[in-house]
């Protein structure tokens, strides 16, 4: 029986599927196991990430449904801003945490340095979003950061088209641009978490070891050393 | 299978055929999403968000008249921080901030154009000269005469704004050669007391407009957006980037950008923010770059937070090579 998935058919949405499914089986895509060594909080930092993520998105999406002002002149609309500042709080605690314990983990090992660069990336552009947010509030504090962050961007010359004062720039970078990049990095970034599988731990250093060769093996049967 | 030895003992590249664990990777996505949408909402209840109003020019002018009068004397002498400011606004001798040899802002040119003593002063008050035959009298006076004299005027009259006093809506200044810059100043005042200057400030070629970069750089050349913001500990010696207004949280991820602005090299050169930035560029790279730069991804193995991450692991693996072999 042919494997579905794997028919050889010369189309290229059949190459491409056929592509996908070797990097990613399902298996693979959704594994409902993981080596043994997954057992630690630090490993829940990610999917708290993932989770701050999908509320700020959430709540960020009931701003733009309502429209930039909205938050400014109702109880429920400052309710839904405060669930968006604090979930991008949240959001960014979880993040850093995350970045520093697979910093610790040299998680990057094992062909799984495109998976670091992705978080890094992902970090940086997250940075950027939030900024276009603060810059998008309409109040006392956008103003001031507004007026403090033009030298910085204008030093790099960005300035001449990323202008920080341009309330209407700033807002559509924030509701569309950023965030279709930081999701497209966060998909990309679980999708080689998922092909490459969690990083093994590091050789504990001033431990005793015995080498590996002087254990039974599936082809040396145990008692034939 | 593989023992926990034999796996352990594997290259970081090889798929894990040792021992595993059930993951319920699903239930433990839908499990941190509850958990963080309730520390949300519990954080969204007890704190909710701060939304301090914006500051008008309006409100400027009625609360320091003489701190807005001498701002708009320095747009038009030329001397304000965003006459003065470069690329991208205008083309001010001298300025924009380098690296070394490296100066992105003049080599992108003006992309922002920004004429201080036009879009700030005389534009609005060439507006209000329509129905106003004295201004339109006194700006005519201005422009008319030679720019060495206009300086006298307005050095004049800055000086004079030491001792003005306010008599309704009269500006009083002692008097002086300050040729027509009284009425000039009286009016633009006046406009902005009453917030036409607000909505001149914002006024585009379409009818619907969203850059709000003259009023800001008008609003930031004075003292009265500053005063407020370092009374909400948002200025730059402050660490404001990262603040909010209030006691809320506000950018924390900025730590580190906002901590050179704090330090020496930076305290002491004109071209602080060119190098912070440069220098944060800098660091992202090498954050980037970790797995490829020998020595610094070194240490994680140096550091013993891998052993307290991995320790049940160590801990099994110390037992199954305890084992005696059988």
């Amino acid at each position: 029986m042919t494997v579905p998935g794997l028919e050889a058919s010369p189309t290229w949405t059949g190459r491409l599927r056929r592509a996908a499914v070797r990097a990613l089986p399902p298996d693979k895509l959704l594994p409902d196991d993981q080596p043994s060594y997954v057992a630690s909080w630090v490993y829940v930092f990610g999917v708290l990430t993932l989770a701050a993520f999908v509320i700020v998105l959430a709540s960020g999406t009931v701003l733009v449904l309502r429209g930039p002002s909205w938050w400014h002149q109702s109880k429920t609309g400052l309710f839904v801003n405060s669930l968006h500042l604090w979930s991008v709080e949240l959001f960014f605690f979880f993040m850093v945490l995350h970045l520093w314990g697979k910093f610790f983990m040299a998680s990057w090992r094992g062909r799984r340095a495109l998976t670091w660069m992705t978080g890094v990336v992902t970090f940086a552009i997250s940075v950027a979003t939030a900024f276009t947010g603060y810059l998008s509030q309409q109040n006392f504090d956008s103003q001031w950061i507004a007026t403090q962050a033009k030298d910085g961007i204008n030093s790099t010359g960005a300035g001449a088209f990323f202008v920080v004062t341009n309330f209407g720039q700033m807002l559509l970078w924030h509701v569309l641009l950023l965030p279709v990049a930081v999701a497209a990095l966060v998909g990309l970034h679980l999708l080689l978490v998922r092909h490459r599988g969690v990083v093994r731990p590091l050789p504990a250093r001033g431990r005793a070891t015995r080498p590996a060769a002087k254990r039974p093996t599936p082809s040396t049967p145990a008692g034939r050393t | 299978m593989q023992t926990l030895d034999e796996a352990s003992a594997q290259p970081d590249e090889a798929e894990w055929e040792g021992p595993k664990i059930r993951y319920d990777l699903a239930k433990e996505f839908v499990l941190a999403l509850v958990a963080v949408a309730v520390l949300t909402v519990g954080l969204a209840v007890v704190f909710s968000s701060p939304d301090e109003h914006p500051v008008t020019i309006r409100q400027w002018a009625q609360a320091t008249p003489a701190d807005f009068l001498a701002t708009a004397v320095t747009e038009l002498d030329g001397s304000s921080p965003t006459a003065s400011y470069g690329p991208p606004y205008d083309t001010a001798p001298g300025s924009g901030q380098t690296i070394g040899p490296l100066a992105p802002e003049r080599w992108i040119g003006v992309h922002e154009p920004v004429s201080a003593a036009q879009d700030f002063v005389l534009g609005p008050l060439q507006v209000a000269a329509h129905s106003d035959p004295d201004l339109q009298s006194a700006l005519a006076s201005y422009q008319a005469a030679p720019a060495a004299t206009a300086q006298q005027w307005t050095a004049a009259y800055s000086s004079a704004l030491g001792h003005v006093g306010f008599s309704g809506s009269a500006v009083v200044v002692p008097p002086g050669r300050y040729g027509p810059l009284p009425p000039m100043m009286s009016a633009l005042l006046t406009m902005a007391r009453t917030g036409s200057l607000d909505a001149d400030l914002l006024s585009s070629p379409q009818f619907y407009g969203t850059d709000y970069t003259k009023p800001l750089l008008f609003l930031a050349d004075g003292s009265f957006l500053a005063d407020k913001a370092q009374a909400e500990h948002l200025s730059g010696s402050q660490w404001g980037m990262m603040n909010e207004t209030g006691n809320f949280p506000g950018q924390a991820w900025l730590w580190l950008y906002t901590m050179w602005y704090q330090v020496w090299p930076f305290t002491h050169t004109g071209n602080a923010d060119a190098l912070v930035w440069g220098l944060m560029m800098l660091l992202t790279l090498g954050l980037l770059l970790v797995p490829f730069i020998p020595g610094l991804r070194a240490v994680p193995r140096l550091v013993p937070v891998y052993r307290l991450i991995w320790r049940d692991h160590y801990r099994r693996l110390d037992e199954a090579r305890n084992k005696p072999l059988r």
